[in-house]
């Protein structure tokens, strides 16, 4: 947005500044309100009964024997579920994701939910899913990789594209000096947030209340109402703190629609909260994936061809296949370039976005595959990727937006120490004895927009009241935008209220894809300036204002006061100008979204590069990350300080991918073995060590009228890779599944 | 059958009826008492966001049985605080962006209240990492857990030679 108008705010008074959390307090006194807190009076408490099998069809439920025990109210089974006015198989807009809602009896995955219990209290509701002891007919489940035959992806999850080619690829496998051909695995996960998905249903008349974390309110909305036959404008969802949502709180799911199907059912609020095990289900995943990379070189180590061919696993009833490969689309500037996709159907949930959805299990096998390229051209990693440094967007040849990748790699190479990393494997030793390996990635995520609307509004006492229907599930969305506000208001931080986190509020846009700070704070952003202008109108026109007739010079707004833009003496308080002016509240509104051509002129990513430094246990082969450098570039920073814990929690989930993470399936039942946090590792404290972020500063004036491009996500991008190559220079074994356990290592060196 | 307790939860007396065996201190907290800062993550003692303190050690209030703690004094996040004044390891996990969506926030707190009372841990970062490493983060606020745990072990350590002095 180019800036034209002739009044200016003072931008970057609150802005760029590393301010605690607003929502610290309530944080850390257990005051701040979570969906499963709320416990309205008479309220039922919901347990739903996950299937038990991953294929077929429940025969038989004891729901006399559930009904029987104390405290039950009402068990809900396909026999007696009320009519859902909507289709849950029905694909009725972009985010809306096919589910069981006990429309029959099949059974598509294991957790699925097959009956609902409500009782007086959890513990009734507990025993009460449990003693309908379900019976099945099953049939032979299709888990993993293998479990299916392939199909080609045209179109990949969110409308990306499943096949693309720049370039001759042909050409340039046959201009290869030298190549590689090499396969990467990684495993199905499970967002498994803190706080489970949970909802507290509240009916009155037709009209419903959910509290529920929810990271798209506004447009939820719609898809509930849909489902119970309402108009958006009956459904009010309050979801003021998440506890977290990595992408699996923006869909609708068969649990919480059945919850709130069940207050109305009963006439009662129902809260359900599903436990641990029950998040292995329905409420997404990343698809697990079969990467092949195949690269050319020429004899001055620069690439002829990046061919990346990827298999997903999705479910058997709906389409989300991880654009893993396109991960090769926008970073190298190789000779051609090719991005393939295929999916495999499996008796799962279907997948869905999870945090950094395609460039996280893409980028892990790419960054791998580039620094086996390099070992086989004996060229240092760093080295290589800056030979093949992309001076424009690969394929498309469009300009970036901004792209300080070079500085990131210099600087995080300068901190880390990388120039005394010497090029052959197993060479270093710690004074323990420890093997001692360095390795590096290159992270890169594209920095979107959504649309988001916002409403701010000067009160007469001269503070500052700034809507949208924001998300923050953690990464500081209270805050962050509400230092947008702020300045665009020309206030200071606290006199300024934000109200977010409800749906009656401004439409904030979907927290996710690392583009809500942009899309929600360039709607604050223009609802501040429009209200300034307003305001300035009004005092620029009144005679008795010290502002009268600066109109052609402009004002600016800070502190509170309209200052003629080249005349300090010259000035007024808001308070005062909307005093004389009747006393009226002036009220602006603002949106915001990336117009079309401004994205047909560039290409627009966060970019940043990851140094690893991995001790492997000689004997045992125990692996530990000792330190962990990442400097990334992500257009302007608004708050320092949340910005350095988001990206350093991407860089853990990091960590996580690389040596952590991974979904077991039992191939005989289909069921996830490892469903819960004893046999589902995440990273503890004790793992995580020596992180170092860096923030290399861009100007961006083409991302969005405030150059902001999202930290949300890059942070797990290139340190997946950086972990894997740093496995590879410690022992000497390139391992090509993750995560990678002692015994891959263990079996390595036995060869 | 029903069973009647007495507990002293964050200073105050209270004399519970429970109608049912099954009833974990976590679930009395949550839905019977009103004081739903503690939170549920996991419900089987595997992640710490249960912690709470029962006559003064730190335990997951998830595995533990209500009927079993009759005359037990417990401490929860909502009592930590003095009116406005917070406590320490709470001041400290702001200042340290200690957690992001905070849903962690009341374990990882009560959790550090118990590991600084412990002293085992000192201001020592590895054994900090290790004394917190029963309460586990989705968003990775480790770091500046880690760090919190140290300022506020510092922080109390110097109060406690101010009155002491």
């Amino acid at each position: 947005m180019p800036d034209t108008l002739p009044f200016a705010t003072r931008f970057g008074s609150n802005a760029g500044q590393p301010v605690s959390r607003r929502d610290g307090v309530a944080k850390v006194t257990g005051t701040a309100t979570f969906a499963a807190d709320n416990h309205p009076e008479g309220m039922l408490h919901a347990v739903y009964v996950p299937a038990t099998i991953a294929r077929g069809r429940v025969t038989h439920l004891d729901v006399a024997a559930a009904r029987a025990h104390p405290g039950v109210v009402e068990v809900i089974t396909p026999a007696n579920r009320p009519l859902l006015e909507g289709d849950p198989e029905a694909k009725h807009f972009m985010f809306a994701f096919r589910f069981e809602a006990l429309q029959d009896d099949t059974v598509r995955y294991a957790n699925q939910p097959i009956a609902l219990v409500l009782a007086e209290t959890l513990e009734a509701a507990t025993e009460g899913a449990r003693l309908l002891d379900p019976r099945y007919e099953a049939e032979s489940p299709r888990v993993g990789l293998d479990g299916n035959t392939p199909y080609t992806v045209e179109v990949g999850a969110f409308g990306r594209r499943g096949q693309t080619v720049h370039g001759d690829v042909a050409a340039g496998h046959a201009a290869a000096v030298q190549s590689l051909d090499v396969t990467y695995e990684t495993p199905a996960q499970y967002h498994n947030a803190m706080e489970t998905h949970a909802v507290v249903a509240q009916w009155q008349g037709d009209q419903v209340t959910l509290d529920m974390p929810n990271q798209a309110i506004v447009m939820s909305r719609g898809a509930y109402g849909y489902y119970f036959g309402i108009p958006a404008e009956n459904v009010l969802i309050r979801s003021p703190y998440l506890g977290g949502g990595f992408g699996s709180k923006a869909i609708p799911n068969g649990p919480t629609v059945l919850a709130i199907l069940a207050a109305r059912m009963t006439g009662r609020p129902v809260k359900l909260m599903l436990r641990r095990d029950q998040m292995f289900g329905p409420v997404g995943h990343r698809g697990a994936t079969r990467q092949r990379l195949r690269i050319g070189i020429d004899a001055e180590g620069r690439m002829t061809v990046l061919d990346h061919e990827s298999l997903a696993t999705t479910s058997t009833f709906d389409d989300f296949v991880e654009s893993a490969a396109n991960a090769s689309q926008g970073l190298y500037a190789a000779g051609a370039l090719r991005s393939a996709h295929s999916g495999v159907r499996v008796d799962t949930g279907t997948p869905g976005p999870m945090r950094a959805p395609g460039e996280a299990s893409g980028s892990a096998a790419l960054e791998c595959a580039m620094d086996e390229m390099a070992e086989r051209a004996g060229l240092d990693p760093l080295e290589f990727r800056l030979r093949n440094y992309a001076e424009t967007e690969p394929g498309t040849g469009l300009p970036y937006s901004s792209k300080a990748l070079r500085e990131c790699y210099l600087r995080g190479a300068e901190r880390f120490g990388w120039a005394k990393r010497p090029l052959q494997p197993r060479q270093m030793r710690d004074e323990d004895g420890m093997l001692v390996g360095w390795g590096m990635g290159t992270a890169l995520f594209h920095a979107p927009m959504f649309q988001a609307q916002a409403r701010a509004v000067l009160r007469p006492d001269g503070t500052g009241l700034v809507e949208t229907a924001a998300a923050d599930m953690g990464q500081g969305a209270w805050t962050a935008l509400a230092q947008i506000a702020a300045d665009s208001l020309g206030l200071p931080l606290d006199k300024v209220e934000f109200r977010s986190g409800s749906s009656d509020l401004p439409d904030g846009g979907v927290a996710g894809g690392s583009g809500h700070t942009a899309t929600a704070g360039g709607a604050l952003h223009a609802a501040g300036r429009d209200a300034i202008d307003r305001l300035a109108q009004i005092a620029t026109a009144d005679p008795a204002s010290p502002l009268f007739g600066a109109g052609n010079k402009g004002v600016t707004a800070r502190d509170g006061r309209l200052f003629v833009t080249d005349d300090d003496s010259r000035s007024e308080s808001y308070a005062e100008i909307i005093a004389r002016a009747g006393g009226s509240e002036v009220i602006g509104t603002g949106s915001a979204a990336r117009p079309p051509e401004q994205a047909a002129k560039h290409a627009m990513y966060s970019h940043g590069a990851v140094f690893a430094e991995v001790k492997v246990d000689p004997d045992l082969y125990q692996m530990r990350v000792t330190r962990l450098v990442g400097a990334f570039a992500a257009g302007r920073i608004i708050n320092p300080k949340l910005a350095e814990s988001q990206l350093m929690g991407g860089m853990i989930w990091g960590i996580s991918f690389a040596l952590h993470e991974e979904a077991r399936f039992d191939a005989r039942t289909g069921r996830i073995m490892n469903a819960d946090f004893a046999g589902y590792h995440i990273p503890v404290n004790a793992d995580v060590s020596g992180l170092e972020v860096i923030t290399v500063h861009e100007d961006d004036p083409h991302v969005n009228a405030l150059g902001i491009k999202g930290v949300g996500e890059i942070g797990i991008v290139g340190t997946v890779g950086a972990i894997g190559n740093a496995i590879w220079h410690a022992t000497g074994h390139r391992i090509r599944r993750f995560p990678i356990r002692i015994e891959d290592l263990l079996r390595a060196e036995r060869g | 059958m029903s069973f009647s307790i007495s507990l002293t939860i964050n200073g105050t007396r209270r004399d519970v009826l429970l109608e049912d065996a099954r009833v974990t201190l976590l679930d009395l907290l949550r839905e019977r008492l009103a004081l739903p800062g503690t939170k549920k993550g996991c419900d089987r003692g595997q992640c710490g966001a249960c912690t709470v303190l029962v006559d003064g050690r730190r335990v997951n209030s998830c595995l533990s049985l209500a009927v079993t703690l009759d005359g037990a004094e417990v401490t929860t996040i909502e009592g930590l605080a003095q009116g406005d004044r917070l406590h320490p390891v709470q001041a400290a996990f702001i200042d340290h962006d200690g957690f992001q969506c905070g849903y962690c926030t009341p374990g990882q707190i009560m959790s550090a209240v118990g590991l600084i009372a412990e002293g085992h841990a000192g201001t020592d970062p590895d054994r900090i990492r290790e004394g917190m490493s029963g309460n586990l983060c989705r968003c990775a606020a480790y770091h500046g857990i880690a760090e919190a745990v140290q300022d506020a072990t510092r922080r109390m350590a110097a109060e406690d030679e101010r009155a002491s002095a």
